[in-house]
């Protein structure tokens, strides 16, 4: 085991797969000029040279296009958006052509690309330069989408993201970059056997989150403990296909839920979260209403104190978790 | 260097028309580009039929009229090559050497389709031919083909990718997006525009200021051609010029096939009333330049074929077309699983 940087992680995951597989490539804007995402690719580049890891001109549509063109022709290109906002630009190959392409050519074909999405937000950065899509991505049947929170899932989901046979919408935040962990060597995991995971068991309250909520989450749990109460967090880690059973069995165990997210409410995937309670916990097993924390229905802001009430801070999560639990 | 902006009388119905002229081309070649012209005219008419019939469901887009272009292009292309279609696609299908059966049953949502019934008209697949795909998103597939080209440039083989769309996806900025990323990763790709002067809905002069295409390559410093779609031999030639200098690595090339469609955006109907300026004497005007009758001619007149030579290819075809219709209503639809089965490559819900 070593210490490691969430950052660290994203950059690890790219070394091991341009060092272990000949046919993955990385494809996007600022990969020559890195700062564009952090220190996650630093270098890469000079490590791997410019024809695998290859900067482009400013067209979001063409590059993930291109990019799933060359997946159905034995590539495994992971196409880099450093915000998530400018991706929308490229809506058109993610949604109508990379999640379809199996289905309505009779599952032979494999559009096998990685889009890496970042979440870059605060700093007074404003409505189109903070936005947390997820939702919409895992709204798409065809899509898989994953959402690393610890520094070992940011390395080893993208892993798994670029070896499999679909397309995979890996989602990192920025926010989380600098959280470290003890992370142990790589092992290769296929992306279908992967799903949630209880990251803190509890009794009292199951809270589900996935990115930088989990984080939110696990302070918050935190929290509870000093007031005496048990909460268990779960990392929802692939948030398509998704697999809620552990979700049910921990609800089951707690009678209380709470869905923490970084998207909006209405059709935000804390919805989806909730609806998985709903649907499949018993009602006499529900000690009290489910709870869902998220960001206001609005766009994000630029003035610092309308962005200081945009984001929930533990304290206001705590808060409300307390309140769930009484 | 000069922007060419028109048309002029590639557009125009109403100029004459001169005989195609057959540049000492073999009879053999001609003539198997003349039955396979055939063979889609009468899978596309077959389609029609079984559209107005309502047998067909499926939006079908006919591009009867068109045949020399999807003949033209095709020819210039091997089975390694990688040609992705729009809508309109099934002539490229056909021209490529794929199954007539297979598409029939496609539009009727057979599991022995080219795409397993899972497609329909406008999702064609049969990569043993170099048709990797076809779909209606207008310019869908232009990013992708530029894709597939990268992947062969990576590999260091010659292999050439060829999205085919028409003048309307020239309106779709991911369309401009490629050709800038092909042209300065300098790609083995051949852009080819079916300009029929038709969107789905408009004219081009409604649409465009000017009626030719090709001033998008030159505007991104790519080699262009136009010709007049609707003479295969032309089509042809040019086409095997832009595929050369791409498979020798000197960049992409986009060619302008002018030509017009019969039938209207999607069905059988010729659909007079769509677009502003389409009026049956225009339609009566282009089919009187239909590029399989003036390929008949230039043949009977260089004595390479009798008019009752093609009157038995035309027969002959219509047996196959007869045959492959059939066949595919006697195959089964796709099992219910398939619906959950194909979205993720691992089964039952990807987990």
């Amino acid at each position: 085991m070593a210490e490691m940087s969430y950052a660290d992680g994203i950059l690890e995951g790219f070394r091991y797969l341009l060092a272990t597989y000949p046919k993955c490539f990385t494809i996007g804007q600022g990969l020559w000029s890195p700062w564009y995402v952090g220190t996650t690719m630093k270098d890469l580049d000079k490590e791997f040279g410019k024809e695998r890891v290859i900067d482009t001109p400013v067209s979001e549509l063409a590059t993930t296009g291109a990019a799933i063109g060359a997946s159905l022709h034995g590539y495994r290109p992971i196409v880099i958006h450093p915000r998530m906002d400018f991706m929308l630009l490229a809506s058109d190959p993610i949604v109508n052509q990379a999640a379809k392409w199996r289905h309505m050519l009779g599952g032979a074909v494999s559009p096998a690309v990685t889009i890496r999405s970042i979440i870059n937000r605060g700093g007074e950065q404003g409505a189109q330069h903070s936005q947390a899509l997820h939702a919409w991505y895992a709204h798409i049947p065809g899509l898989r989408v994953v959402m690393p929170a610890t520094p070992a899932d940011a390395r080893d989901l993208l892993i798994s993201a670029t070896l499999c046979d679909d397309p995979v919408i890996y989602i990192d935040d920025r926010w989380c970059y600098e959280w470290t962990d003890d992370v142990g060597p790589i092992e290769e995991q296929p992306l279908e056997v992967q799903g949630p995971r209880v990251l803190r068991q509890g009794e009292d309250v199951t809270i589900a989150a996935a990115g930088y909520s989990t984080r939110l989450a696990l302070d918050a749990a935190e929290a509870l403990a000093a007031s005496g109460l048990s909460a268990e967090v779960i990392d929802v880690r692939v948030l398509n296909p998704f697999d809620p059973e552990p979700i049910v069995r921990s609800v089951e165990k707690t009678g209380r839920f709470a869905a923490i997210d970084g998207g909006w409410s209405t059709c935000g995937f804390s919805a989806e979260l909730l609806a998985t309670v709903a649907e499949k916990v018993a009602p006499q097993k529900l000690k009290a209403p489910s709870v869902r924390i998220t960001l206001p229905d609005a766009p994000a802001p630029t003035s610092k104190a309308l962005e200081d009430v945009y984001y929930p801070d533990d304290r206001l999560i705590a808060e409300r978790l307390r309140a769930l639990a009484a | 260097m000069e922007l060419r902006t028109t048309l002029g009388t590639l557009a125009d119905p109403h100029s004459p028309v001169e005989p195609l002229e057959l540049r000492n081309l073999p009879a053999s070649r001609l003539t198997e580009d003349l039955r396979t012209m055939v063979r889609i005219r009468q899978a596309e008419a077959a389609v029609g039929d079984m559209v107005e019939s309502g047998e067909a469901k499926c939006p079908c887009h006919l591009g009867i009229g068109q045949e020399a272009v999807a003949v033209g292009i095709c020819g210039a292309l091997t089975a390694r090559d990688r040609l992705y279609g729009g809508h309109r696609a099934h002539s490229q299908y056909i021209a490529l050497g794929g199954d007539l059966t297979a598409m029939f049953a496609e539009i009727l949502g057979k599991q022995t389709g080219a795409s397993k019934g899972m497609g329909g008209s406008m999702h064609l697949y049969a990569p043993e031919t170099g048709f990797h795909g076809s779909v209606p998103i207008v310019a869908g597939t232009v990013p992708v083909a530029v894709g597939a080209a990268l992947a062969a440039k990576m590999d260091g083989s010659d292999i050439v990718a060829v999205p085919v769309f028409g003048d309307g996806a020239c309106e779709e900025g991911g369309v401009h997006e490629a050709l800038n990323m092909a042209s300065i990763m300098k790609l083995p790709v051949v852009f080819v525009v079916e300009n029929n002067l038709y969107s789905s809905h408009l004219d081009i002069n409604l649409r465009q200021p000017f009626d030719s295409v090709a001033r998008f390559a030159q505007a991104h410093g790519i080699e262009s051609e136009v010709v007049d779609g609707n003479d295969v031999v032309a089509t042809r030639l040019a086409m095997d010029r832009l595929v050369a200098r791409a498979r020798a690595g000197e960049g992409p090339g986009f060619l302008e096939a002018v030509t017009y469609r019969w039938r209207g955006h999607v069905g059988h109907r010729e659909d007079i009333d769509v677009g502003v300026r389409r009026s049956s004497d225009e339609v009566a005007a282009w089919r009187a330049r239909d590029p399989i009758r003036r390929l008949v001619d230039a043949l009977i007149s260089r004595k390479d074929m009798s008019e009752g030579e093609f009157n038995a290819m035309t027969t002959h075809v219509q047996g196959e077309v007869d045959s492959a219709v059939e066949a595919a209503r006697q195959a089964d639809y796709p099992p219910v699983k398939a619906l959950i089965d194909m979205v993720y490559a691992h089964a039952a819900g990807g987990r």
